[in-house]
């Protein structure tokens, strides 16, 4: 016996392959391997040998099954190692298939501004951009001839069609057929005939207003202050001044502290430390006048805000003309947005 | 509106700096735009005296002069310039003095004479732009004097930027009203005393159009001196205000315009015949006017004429016949009142903007002309004399605008300002403004005065009364809400939701002009009618898009030349076509890609993008707006889409879009050196979507045989699969997942391999059951396509 297992064990050191290794199991272990037929000549042992004869195989034989189990875990971590080495890939190489597109500079700022009002319960409205002068400018309180039209550079069809200038018509068109209380946004493109350095004949606006039993000046402020502070996701100085929009009365421009330069003065802001952002006021009486509601029962306030200009102030962006020249180079720098 | 800080401050003086007394006018509602000072850096400059003068002895051009600047001696100064005479006072920059650029005055030898200092050009001490030789100081310009101190340069120009209903604020008269208000503090206004009359002599005046000129004023000025000229603080006022001076009687006019914000007219009166008429225009009369434009007159324009012709534009500007210039000897002012809606859109209808037209179609204060024309001829005698005759008025008191009295609840102003001022406070605040004020239980009864054309309901005090109280005081709040939920449409997808998944399949969103050029969109969708802008910005943005392939296919283009070769691109607007006769305005969402399928990449083969690379994005899109099974992919004909490679996209029988290649006639036409693909479908149909409805599954296992058949080319892939599928219940899903041709095939032909898949809600399929289907399948094929088994 000594013989075998010193042979045996001689084997296992040996074997390099799992596969040698099974085939030197089967050789000691198989049925009719080295130790099974050992075990069956046990029976030809006169039986006082047999107790003893018998231990000294099976200590033997449980002495090479140990170390054959020892040799097969040897030998399959070898064999993953092996599989592991020669399936390494250089993973800095880039992946396969198809690369992400992005959204618009300006989707993506109308998205966070419908996004922000949605969460209080505004709803996204949107109107026709060919107007008539009826719902751009007459029920807005812009008679024909009034000074404020020569403010809206105007894109006409003929004498009643146009251009949108701006997205206050969809105020009218929805208090025509909507009955208070309303809170509504209204994006979208709008149109004036200008075109330079600081203008496109297209731009994009938002329109908001809230008609209900008692709104307030103060109500405006409240939610616009908190607008663009969550808009700009800062603690910035927001100022409400006097101006004068026919559609609404009282009027106010909203300034923000200026988000380049920190209200110090700069370029952006022509050094006053701040910049205009929105125009917003109390719905005017004769704009519920031209759409039958009664400004005793209702009041209501209205905004309107440049969605290029939002979109530049907040990404950094110094050239009104790139939104819409397309150009990948721009665009593509708005993917991880 | 631009005026100079150091006259403002001679009506009302507040204690505040430059800086205050802007961020006031700011936050009033008066946006200050700009603040310059009013004349460059400098120092070292007198009133200086020329004594004597003598030719340079070296020089033929120069002069040396004598110059008392208010030391103990006079100092020697070579001077070039052609008007400096003994006797006159000129600016003198003495050793030291510092000119705007840095330019330092020392004495330095000029052709071997020492000169102790410079004799400035008003354009040498940054105060006018023309070159006119030394800059004369008045004759009682005391010397010595630092030339800063004496034209109060130490001033500053303030540009407001007054929005259309504040043309109270049109005059420095006005801003110092509103300043006095901010302030609580009095002004002074312009005093003005009525000239003494020392000629009888009239021009008639009959105004025809009371309701249009409720209020005219005229008045003769005879034998003005012809060689006065303007003086210098005035000269200064105007430039400080943006005006140039035009000889002193232009200049009175301008003068009491920014002073008192009326404007005024003075005609030649020798040029004038028989007397003046207010009345409207005669359709084709023409006029020409002062800036040399020629108008032709309709008859809703109001015009100033004398017995033959018109002489002036009412309110907007005059005309060239009837000015005055160098020669006029006798004036005729005039001062009147024009009803706004009068004045209203004439100016802009001659491409015309004037300071008279802007205060007139915004409204001036009709009590304002006596004292006007008043003012005007006081200045006009004090400057260059003259004759005085009386003043003829012609005055329509129905038709001058009237303030009526408005009631103002106090409750109102809580309402919509969302805070509660005590009512002292209130009435304090309205009596401030101007407004004659009685007290009523609840509230006030006001009446505006006549300069405020803006306060005419309850909600224009409320205004005034925010803005006075500062907007700044208003509370911050959060509007109440009524917590109401909101419909949300399940059977409507979001755009959104599609534009995210065209980005995560390698689109980039554009965003494209609306309007595109003419010749571009006869190319891409002749068939179309097309809306065409009256005043388009510029010939290659004259008519409204009728798709959305011509901005991207531009946008294509431009990245092309950007050096960009692959080019995969979105947009999502409306489309304005006009359908008998009627604008239709339809949401679009199109997209365009070319180059290669993937970016460029290591790990997959480079190709270019196919029809059917585009096909199955616009197949994900259709997936998502659960259309996938519904929606047909018919082949159609699209003017400028590739015959061979064109789909239209059909949805219960209507048409959904466009899918294809562009043509290559057009490719080449545009310029496009590669293939290119394009979609476009109507946004609102695909946004409409059904709800799933749930199937029970089968408990059975699934079957499938594949078979390839031989048919001719022309047989679609999906005439195959549907006569397939409507064999037998028991087909669930037909594959074709080859196509084939070429060796062993014949000419013509084509192998379409089907994967059928079976399965039976009530049992496991046999082998025999299956294998009498697909015969069922191959003799119906036969039948129908004439297809042939391959072998």
């Amino acid at each position: 016996m000594d013989d075998i297992l010193r042979q045996s064990l001689q084997q296992l050191a040996d074997v390099q392959t799992l596969v040698d290794l099974g085939q030197i199991r089967v050789h000691y272990l198989g049925k009719k391997g080295v130790f099974t037929e050992r075990m069956k000549e046990l029976g030809k042992l006169p039986p006082d040998q047999r107790r003893e004869a018998g231990q000294a195989v099976n200590l033997v034989r449980d002495r090479f099954q140990a170390t054959l189990e020892e040799k097969k875990l040897e030998l399959e971590s070898l064999a993953l190692d092996a599989r592991l080495a020669s399936e390494a890939v250089d993973v800095t190489l880039p992946g396969r298939g198809q690369g992400g597109g992005g959204l618009h500079p300006v989707t993506l700022t109308l998205r966070r501004i419908a996004k922000l009002f949605e969460n209080v319960g505004f709803a996204v409205v949107e109107g026709p951009e060919i107007e008539d002068d009826y719902h751009n400018f007459e029920a807005l309180n812009i008679p024909a001839s009034h000074p404020a039209r020569a403010m809206h550079d105007t894109f006409y069809f003929d004498e009643h069609t146009l251009l949108r200038t701006h997205t206050s018509p969809v105020q009218v068109r929805v208090m025509e057929t909507g009955k208070p209380p309303l809170r509504i946004i209204a994006p979208g493109r709008v149109y004036r005939c200008d075109s330079d350095l600081t203008h496109t004949p297209m731009f994009h606006q938002v329109e908001g207003f809230l008609v209900d039993e008692s709104v307030s000046f103060a109500d405006l402020k409240g939610i616009l202050y908190e607008f663009l502070r969550l808009f700009f996701e800062k603690d910035i100085q927001v100022r409400f001044r006097p101006s004068y929009f026919p559609f609404t009365e009282p009027s106010a421009e909203v300034d923000i502290e200026c988000v380049i330069c920190g209200g110090v003065g700069c370029r952006v802001c022509k050094h006053s430390g701040w910049l205009e952002v929105m125009g917003c006021g109390m719905i005017h009486p004769r704009v519920f006048g031209s759409v039958s509601i009664d400004p005793e029962s209702w009041s209501g306030f209205a905004f309107g805000m440049g969605v290029e200009r939002l979109a530049m102030l907040r990404y950094g962006i110094n050239d009104l003309r790139m939104f819409f020249e397309n150009d990948l180079k721009f665009l593509h720098q708005f993917r991880t947005s | 509106m631009r005026f100079s800080e150091a006259w403002l401050r001679e009506y009302v003086n507040p204690p505040l700096t430059t800086e205050q007394l802007v961020e006031q006018l700011t936050m009033a509602g008066l946006e200050v735009d700009g603040v310059e000072p009013a004349a460059g850096q400098f120092s070292g400059v007198v009133v200086g005296e020329v004594l004597e003068l003598s030719p340079h002895p070296q020089a033929d051009r120069l002069h040396v002069c004598r110059v008392a600047a208010g030391g103990s001696e006079p100092l020697t100064i070579v001077c070039g310039a052609t008007n400096v005479v003994v006797g006159m006072k000129a600016p003198l920059a003495v050793e030291g003095g510092v000119l705007p650029g840095g330019m330092k005055i020392t004495h330095s030898a000029l052709r071997g004479i020492e000169s102790f200092g410079m004799l400035c050009s008003a354009k040498e001490v940054g105060l006018d732009e023309s070159q006119g030789g030394l800059m004369v100081l008045p004759k009682d310009a005391p010397v010595g004097v630092d030339l800063r101190e004496y034209l109060q340069l130490n001033d500053v120009s303030i540009e407001v930027d007054l929005t259309p209903n504040r043309a109270d604020c049109l005059s420095v008269e006005g801003i110092a009203r509103e300043v006095a208000l901010l302030n609580g503090i009095d002004w002074n206004p312009q005093t003005v005393n009525g000239s003494e009359i020392t000629s009888d002599d009239v021009f008639p005046v009959v105004v025809d159009a009371p309701e249009d000129c409720p209020r005219y004023l005229g008045r003769l000025i005879k034998n003005v001196d012809r060689n006065s000229t303007t003086p210098l603080w005035m000269v200064e006022r105007l430039r400080r205000s943006g005006l140039r001076s035009l000889g002193p009687l232009v200049d009175v006019t301008n003068y009491v315009l920014l002073e008192l914000g009326q404007p005024l007219h003075a005609f030649d009166a020798a040029k004038l015949q028989g007397g003046i008429r207010v009345r409207h225009g005669i359709l084709g009369e023409k006029l020409k006017l002062l800036n040399g434009q020629e108008i032709s007159l309709a008859d809703d324009v109001l015009v100033i004429a004398d017995e033959k012709v018109p002489l002036a534009l009412a309110g907007v500007m005059g005309g060239s016949e009837s000015a005055v210039d160098e020669s006029t000897a006798d004036i005729f002012l005039e001062c009147a009142f024009f009803a706004p809606t009068a004045i209203m859109g004439k100016a802009r209808r001659y491409g015309l903007t004037t300071d008279s037209s802007h205060r007139f179609e915004r409204g001036v204060d009709p009590q304002l002309q006596h004292r006007a024309i008043e003012r005007a001829t006081q200045l006009i005698t004090e400057i260059a004399g003259g004759l005085v005759g009386p003043i003829v008025e012609s005055v329509s008191i129905a038709n001058l605008p009237s303030r009526k009295p408005i009631v103002l609840r106090e409750s109102r102003v809580e309402k919509l300002l969302g805070l509660s001022i005590p009512r002292t406070q209130l009435t304090s605040l309205l009596t401030r403004l101007g407004l004659t004020v009685e007290e009523l239980p609840d509230g006030w009864r006001l009446t505006p005065p006549g300069f405020r054309f803006d306060i005419a309901i309850e909600a224009d005090l409320i205004e005034e009364i925010g803005r006075v109280y500062g907007y700044d005081n208003i509370p911050k709040r959060n509007p109440a809400s009524h917590m109401e939920l909101q419909a949300v449409s399940e059977a409507t997808l979001s755009v959104e939701r599609v534009k995210d998944l065209l980005v995560d399949r390698g689109y980039q969103e554009a965003i494209t002009y609306s309007f595109v050029e003419p010749s571009m969109l006869a190319k891409i969708e002749p068939e179309l009618e097309s809306i065409a802008l009256k005043n388009p910005i510029s010939s290659d943005m004259a008519v409204m898009r009728t798709g959305l392939w011509c901005g991207l296919l531009d946008a294509a283009l431009k990245n092309l030349n950007r050096q960009q070769s692959r080019v995969r691109l979105f947009e999502s607007g409306l489309r304005f076509t006009r359908v008998e006769g009627n604008i239709i305005q339809q949401k679009s969402l199109a997209g365009l890609a070319l180059g290669s399928a993937c970016e460029e990449q290591w790990g997959e083969k480079s190709r270019s993008v196919d029809f059917f690379d585009v096909k199955a994005d616009l197949e994900a899109i259709l997936r998502l707006a659960s259309h996938e099974a519904t929606v047909k992919f018919v082949s159609g004909k699209h003017p400028s889409l590739h015959p061979g490679q064109s789909a239209e996209l059909i949805l219960e029988g209507e048409r959904l879009g466009w899918l294809g290649m562009l043509h290559p006639k057009v490719e080449r036409e545009l310029g496009f050196e590669t293939r290119v693909f394009l979609f476009e479908l109507d946004q609102d149909k695909l946004l409409k979507r059904t709800l799933p409805a749930f199937k029970p599954l089968s408990k059975f296992p699934q079957v499938r045989r594949d078979i390839a058949i031989v048919v001719e080319e022309r047989v679609t892939a999906v005439s195959l699969t549907q006569c397939v599928e409507s064999l037998s219940p028991l087909i669930r899903q037909v594959l074709v997942f080859d196509v084939y041709q070429g060796t062993g095939i014949e000419g013509g032909k084509k192998s379409v391999a089907l994967g059928l898949i079976f399965q039976d809600d009530e049992e496991t399929l046999t082998d025999v059951k299956v294998d009498g289907v697909i015969a069922e399948v191959l003799a119906r094929l036969a039948q129908e396509f004439n297809a042939k088994l391959r072998d």
